[in-house]
């Protein structure tokens, strides 16, 4: 193995096992021995955060490993995403408002949606729980969202999902919105008029790629 | 600091007392029969007393016997790893055992089980993670009865590795069920040094030995095979319905036991196990889900530990038909009940019907409740109480944890995590995967298991050995087209 090889084997590494020093730490190393950014993506990270979902799927990986697999991800795009941008202004799969809805404290499953996507190219905005509808608008606007995605755990804080749906249309902003959470089902997103529903966040990632019109590329 | 292990406890140190106590007074007042020539000549050439057709004993006796039992029985799977620590508060579990019937998958019927169903079983077994001992658990109808006891252990010791829970069922079949374990082992003192089998010896109730349990028991005594007392009074039936009396009678028939054996060789190993049944006054049967059975299963355990002995129990077992809510239910309570007690091997998983029916998808679903009842008595881990404060601080800071690598670093050691037939899914998944009872996931994954084969086959060599000596056992027989296993 080259000691290019030899250094995108580590990053691969360091995201199955969700080990975020060492995933931030190899990637400036990466950057400090002229690896381009998307290379080291492309062949370190993303082969990692692949294995992982596919440990998932095969029923070896749990939440635990999938969560932090991601967040060593994101701790070396943290680090090459900058990189990036100099290297290709285009190169974010879209950009995310995403947040629990009103009146709903839950947010390990939107974080978790949250964390893979910004972990898959995507430019994320976490707004935490209890984001009320004209804040989700408002962010939506402000960052030039082209996905919302809006969580609900409890079949309480539900219809905010529907309010949401409703002012987004009104606002005559491009966005388009995602719901998930427990309660919410196939048939309640098409209910109110979203664009898209995944029920785990590995699912979540393909519905967002192909909402953006950059669907499975692998 | 250790984690407390969790305990179910029957009677308190005085009533044990006092329940051995009346099981020695009973063997030497009412005494017990033996109906086996060698036997009698053992007790008579040690001085008990005798009278009409029993044998009395005394407490000098019983202690005398009781001295020099090991308090641990080993048992090692076939390439001689460690697999069953029959002693303490150490719990292990095995499928019940000899059932008549098989549940067929295709029908959900019952019907006569076929040497293929064991190999089968056998395959199941090894499957599953939380099943440490094999078992000959079904009587296969496609051999002569004459030669069913060492077929099963044939089946068995070609299609697993796990060691065998296993019996004779004719006085002659012991010699070649030995010549079948040596064989696997070298020597006859490599399989004393590591048994790969325990067999069962169960007493008639009331107080009766018979010839084939007696010579079961002198056998295996000589060999330094584990045996295994299954004495099973049927409460307000074959013995006193007061289930404290249930107890007792456990007691002295299994002292009696221990008596026959260690006076065969002092020093061997044997197992106090049982099979106590509460009596269903409307059907007369002998519910093995009944709770009051569970009760006095825990309740004979305590005595057996009282004693120092390696403990068994029939539990984790059904006598519902099918696989259904009973089934989970009684077999579940069985499971815990037996772990809290720290039963050391509790045979029943697969077991349907009052111990008659074995069952391929039970046995894989009976896997997850061992696991779980395994994982129950492992206790609360105190391992980080040093850091709780900064623990739940953290988790304060974050605002959550699935993502802290303290949950990934211990998340599988603290959760049991269950197999595939254990629903946790959304609502919505369970539906999109086509809405399946757990009955219908465990059949899967029995197709699944079936699939892959013979999952331990025997080394050429032993396998020829083995078949030698069955052959030779047939033909001594005269019986003629073995099925394939």
């Amino acid at each position: 193995m080259t000691d290019r090889q030899v250094l995108f084997s580590a990053l691969r590494v360091a995201v199955l096992d969700g080990d975020d020093a060492a995933a931030g730490r190899l990637a400036t190393q990466a950057l400090a021995e002229g690896v381009p950014a998307l290379e080291a993506i492309e062949q370190g990270l993303v082969p990692g955060i692949r294995q992982a979902g596919q440990r998932w799927e095969e029923g070896e990986y749990f939440l635990p490993e999938l969560v932090t697999a991601a967040q060593a991800m994101k701790a070396a795009m943290m680090v090459l995403q900058p990189a990036l941008d100099r290297d290709d202004p285009s190169s974010s799969l879209g950009r995310v408002v995403i947040g629990t809805v009103e009146g709903d404290i839950h947010d390990i499953g939107k974080t978790l949606v949250g964390t893979l996507l910004s972990a898959s190219g995507f430019t994320v905005s976490d707004e935490g729980a209890s984001v009320p509808v004209a804040r989700f608008v408002a962010r939506a606007q402000e960052f030039g969202a082209d996905l919302v995605c809006a969580s609900a755990l409890l079949t309480t804080t539900m219809p905010k999902q529907r309010e949401l749906a409703a002012a987004l249309k009104g606002s005559g902003l491009r966005a388009k919105l995602m719901v998930g959470g427990a309660p919410v089902n196939k048939g309640w997103a098409d209910a109110i008029g979203a664009d898209g529903y995944a029920d785990n966040a590995l699912a979540a990632v393909a519905v967002a790629r192909e909402l953006v019109g950059r669907g499975a590329t692998d | 600091m250790e984690a407390t292990r969790p305990r179910l406890e029957m009677f308190s140190h005085e009533q044990v007392e006092s329940v051995v106590a009346d099981a020695v007074a009973v063997l030497s007042s009412v005494g017990f029969e033996v109906d086996n020539a060698d036997a009698q000549a053992l007790l008579r050439g040690a001085g008990f007393q005798e009278r009409g057709s029993r044998f009395f004993a005394t407490e000098t006796e019983v202690q005398r016997a009781l001295a020099a039992v090991p308090s641990h029985v080993f048992v090692y799977d076939r390439e001689g790893n460690p697999a069953l620590d029959l002693g303490g508060d150490r719990v292990h579990f095995d499928p019940g055992s000899a059932a008549l019937h098989f549940l067929d998958p295709e029908t959900g019927r019952r019907r006569p089980p076929l040497t293929s169903d064991l190999c089968h079983l056998a395959w199941v077994t090894q499957a599953c993670r939380h099943i440490a001992g094999q078992a000959t658990a079904l009587v296969p109808s496609d051999v002569p009865e004459a030669m069913g006891d060492r077929w099963r252990l044939y089946v068995a010791l070609i299609n697993s590795t796990k060691p065998v829970i296993t019996g004779t069922f004719q006085k002659d079949a012991f010699e070649v069920m030995k010549a079948m374990l040596v064989a696997i082992r070298g020597s006859v003192r490599a399989l004393a040094e590591r048994p790969l089998a325990i067999f069962d010896c169960c007493p008639s109730p009331p107080l009766k030995w018979s010839d084939l349990t007696c010579q079961a028991l002198l056998d295996c005594a000589h060999a330094g095979i584990p045996a295994e007392l299954v004495s099973m009074p049927l409460g307000g039936a074959t013995s006193p319905v007061t289930l404290r009396e249930m107890v007792v009678q456990h007691a002295a028939e299994s002292l009696s036991g221990v008596i026959l054996h260690q006076l065969a060789q002092p020093g061997a190993p044997i197992v106090w196990g049982g099979s106590p049944s509460a009596f269903d006054m409307r059907h007369g049967t002998t519910p093995m889900g009944a709770i009051e059975t569970m009760m006095v299963d825990a309740a004979d355990a305590q005595v057996g530990k009282h004693l120092r002995l390696p403990t068994h129990a029939y539990m984790g077992m059904s006598d519902a038909k099918i696989v259904d809510w009973q089934a989970g239910m009684e077999s579940g309570l069985g499971a815990v009940i037996g772990a809290l007690a720290g039963v050391n091997l509790i045979s029943g998983p697969g077991m349907l019907d009052f111990e008659s029916c074995q069952s391929l998808e039970k046995l894989v679903l009976d896997d997850q409740v061992a696991g779980m009842a395994l994982r129950l008595v492992r206790g609360i881990s105190h391992d980080s109480a040093f850091e709780a404060v900064g623990l739940i601080g953290a988790v304060v800071e974050l605002g959550g944890f699935l993502g802290h690598r303290h949950t990934r670093e211990n998340f599988r050691k603290e959760l049991f995590i269950p197999g595939k037939v254990i629903e946790r899914g959304t609502y919505d998944a369970w539906e999109a995967a086509g809405a399946k009872s757990s009955a219908e996931v465990a059949s899967e994954e029995v197709r699944a298991i079936l699939a892959r084969g013979n999952p331990a086959p025997l080394p050429e060599d032993l396998r020829r050995e083995l078949d030698e000596i069955i052959g030779a056992e047939a033909r001594r027989l005269g019986v003629e087209g073995l099925p394939a296993a």
